[in-house]
């Protein structure tokens, strides 16, 4: 690893380098057909682990997802629901 | 132009020819002439500069931390418990490599309260990573500021220039004050390696795990003993464009030659042992110009022919001794050389010619 | 634009935040808010170290951190260099509660004093979280914290919040607000407002803390409405010295919000209703200034 001088990181946001959800004991599981799209569980993931794609939500990154429940918890409609990690 | 200047006058001149463009200031004794010299210029339109009026010596530092990651150069002067409240962020300007440069007028440490000149205040944050000059004259006080940029901005590290409270800040001499002209001959424009751009973005400070820490020390460590390199030349440098120099730029000697035996001290004190010297005539002075980095190998040079050394430390390692006694004898350890040490001239305690003669003589105890 | 809000990301996932950190969503919509254009002065605490273990790094804009109590006066430096480089941009300063109620306060009055340009966030978890839980002078009153253990004898944290945004407003800041993770497109136009404004604005986010609070990662958003919407934590902006409180009518019973939260595990109901008389008081006085329009 070459060490910049002062310790800087030159490369914004490159914390998306290395997969980071080893710690996940729950998982969203999303019900495409329930979901209306409004957004909520997009807005309201503290890791931006639901990208949107024009304007839409697409599946959650596994990659960086912590399964905290919130998309869940916010969702009016039913069409989030945290199932264990190992299914 | 030669002019009669108040030293801390001569230093704030100093930074106005050298364009700096961020001051962060806070008042305390003695110091206090430097940043109102450097308002006067400002408020008379002859300097335009931010002049930050923070309102404590920690955010000031911190204050010039921001502004010198922003790529602009930037300055600002303490002393004594000033420099004691901003001690974290001497350590946080030079592990974030910045080239501030900061001038000190020695004062000493708290308790008993004390607004005297001695050298604990620069003395006791010799591990922060800044490089450490000691100024004996207004003019050398004025041409190491203006050395201090050009040495920290070729390698990246923060740079005191250290001169003794009252003893030299408040103290009148001549000093050839440099054209405009002149100092941008020497001086180029600050040009940053990094800094915060929104058109670059890069994160400054981050946390660094034991498995990456050590190596960025290790960083320091070698740029700190790049720099004595840098040092000689930039003393050469200015020596071929205004015919002054400070011996190789680490170390000065005075009536060395020949002799078998020498003083080494810091600062103004040396101007008494150069009358002292051309007195007795039978020692020379050591003047230690640069304390950090420590000149190792240039001490050992310089005291290849000596018998006896007798050390003069304006500050104390209470419950060791004086730090540049401590520090010598380090370099010397295996040198057949006789090296007393004795601590003199604390919290003001003025040093007399009698007070070196009878350390020459070899004065009972380690106190003048 | 999605829902009001840039869609633009700002900071990167994989950074090592809790799961449901109330402060990492909150940083997350206010960079939305402050776009391209924006500088971040990052106080340590848990943001600072979640975000840059090196060499990792979660900020996609320009990002220093200097100390813990110097946010402000860091700030102050970026922004006179900016000045006199004639350039601009968006300053923040990012700080939690400890670095800003307690240690930060000297350089945020001095920033203040002089007003600086920069809009200063506070990210409110009542507590020095990052180093295990700690009080500080946001820690609520019978809040169990570290050093504030709900003992035999002592019951918790025995002192009331200290008044943050009123100090802010004492030196005639032109614009202090404070809101709630629960509301996004709040926190957004906050912001914004914050950045127009002269000299040093002010945010106080409310950011629930699923470990601290020892509360169930997914209530995040849920604690954090139910904190306003029960009085609890009051929502206003002061501009210009005048408050504009966010009424809420029908108030929901506190007893539920704490109940949600192990910190407040141990309250008696006689602290329950001595809490519920403090929101009362605290509530009409912000009722009597929104009324009167008074000049903080």
């Amino acid at each position: 690893m070459e060490l910049k001088i002062g310790a800087i990181i030159e490369e914004p946001g490159n914390s998306l380098k290395n997969r980071k959800a080893g710690w996940r004991s729950f998982r969203p599981k999303w019900d495409k057909e329930k979901c209306t799209q409004c957004m909520m569980c997009w807005q309201f993931c503290p890791e931006n682990a639901i990208h949107q794609v024009n304007n839409k939500r697409i599946e959650t990154d596994f990659d960086f997802c912590k399964g905290c429940g919130i998309c869940e918890n916010v969702c009016k409609f039913k069409a989030i629901k945290m199932v264990k990690e190992e299914q | 132009m030669k002019k009669i200047e108040e030293c801390s006058k001569a230093i704030a001149e100093a930074v106005k020819l050298c364009n700096v463009k961020v001051i962060p200031i806070y008042p305390i004794t003695p110091q206090t002439h430097i940043p109102e010299e450097i308002s006067k210029f400002v408020n008379d339109g002859e300097f335009n500069s931010e002049l930050i009026y923070t309102e404590s010596e920690h955010s000031m530092l911190s204050a010039a931390i921001g502004a010198s990651a922003s790529g602009v150069r930037t300055f600002t002067a303490t002393s004594s418990q000033g420099l004691a409240y901003t001690f974290e962020n001497l350590f946080i300007a030079s592990g974030l490599r910045l080239p501030i440069v900061m001038a000190v007028a020695n004062r000493t440490l708290s308790a008993p309260i004390n607004i005297w000149g001695d050298h604990q205040d620069s003395i006791s944050v010799r591990d922060c990573g800044w490089l450490q000059f000691y100024a004996e004259s207004s003019q050398e006080a004025f041409d190491t500021t203006i050395q201090a940029y050009k040495i920290a901005e070729q390698i990246n590290l923060p740079v005191m220039v250290c001169v003794d409270g009252f003893n030299l800040s408040h103290v009148y001499e001549p000093v050839d004050i440099l054209e405009q002209k002149q100092v941008n001959s020497f001086l180029p424009e600050f040009k940053p390696k990094f800094k915060l751009d929104t058109n670059k973005p890069i994160t400054i400070g981050p946390v660094a795990y034991p498995n990456t820490f050590m190596q960025f020390k290790k960083q320091q460590q070698d740029a700190m003993l790049d720099s004595i390199k840098i040092i000689k030349n930039v003393n050469i440098e200015f020596k071929n464009k205004f015919k002054r120099s400070y011996g190789d730029g680490l170390i000065e000697t005075y009536n060395l030659k020949g002799k078998k035996k020498a003083i080494i001290a810091m600062g103004s004190i040396c101007g008494t042992i150069r009358e002292l010297s051309n007195k007795l005539k039978n020692f020379g002075l050591i003047k230690i110009r640069c304390f950090r980095p420590f000149p190792k190998q240039e001490l050992i040079n310089v005291c290849k022919n000596l018998n006896e050394l007798i050390v003069i430390d304006k500050n104390i390692s209470i419950g060791n001794g004086g730090a540049l006694a401590i520090e010598v004898k380090n370099a010397l350890f295996d040198k057949k050389i006789n090296v007393r040490s004795y601590i003199a001239g604390l919290g003001g305690k003025d040093i007399t010619i009698n007070d070196l003669e009878k350390a020459l003589k070899n004065k009972e105890g380690w106190m003048l | 634009m999605i829902l009001g809000l840039n869609e633009k990301e700002y900071f990167a996932s994989g950074h090592r935040a809790c799961p449901g950190c109330g402060q990492a969503l909150a940083v997350r919509l206010v960079l939305k808010a402050a776009g391209d254009d924006t500088i971040i002065v990052n106080a340590t605490g848990c943001l600072e170290v979640f975000s840059t273990p090196y060499p990792e790094t979660s900020w996609k804009l320009p990002y220093i951190h200097v100390a813990f109590e110097n946010a402000a006066a860091v700030a102050s430096g970026v922004y006179r260099a900016l000045k006199i480089q004639n350039k601009k941009a968006n300053i923040l300063a990012l700080a939690g509660d400890g670095g800003t109620f307690d240690i930060g306060l000297q350089a945020l009055s001095g920033a203040l004093e002089r007003k600086e340009k920069f809009t200063y966030v506070c990210f409110d978890n009542s507590a020095y979280m990052n180093t295990g839980v700690q009080r500080s002078g946001a820690t609520e009153k019978y809040m169990e914290t570290t050093t504030t253990p709900y003992g035999k004898k002592i019951h918790g944290n025995l002192l009331w919040k200290k008044p943050m945004p009123f100090i802010i407003a004492a030196h005639n800041a032109s614009y202090v607000a404070t809101a709630s993770v629960d509301n996004p497109i709040d926190i957004n136009n906050k912001i914004k407002k914050a950045l127009n404004s002269e000299g040093v604005s002010y945010v106080q986010i409310f950011s629930p803390c699923p470990l601290g609070w020892k509360h169930e990662s997914n209530k995040t958003i849920e604690i954090a409405k139910l904190a306003v919407e029960s009085r609890f934590y009051p929502i206003f902006e002061i501009e210009n010295g005048i408050l504009k409180l966010k009424n809420i009518e029908n108030p929901k019973d506190v007893k539920t919000f704490l109940a949600m939260q192990g910190r407040f595990k141990h309250v008696s109901d006689n602290d329950i209703d001595e809490i519920k008389r403090y929101i009362n008081d605290q509530w009409n006085r912000l009722l009597e200034l929104d009324k009167s329009k008074a000049k903080l």
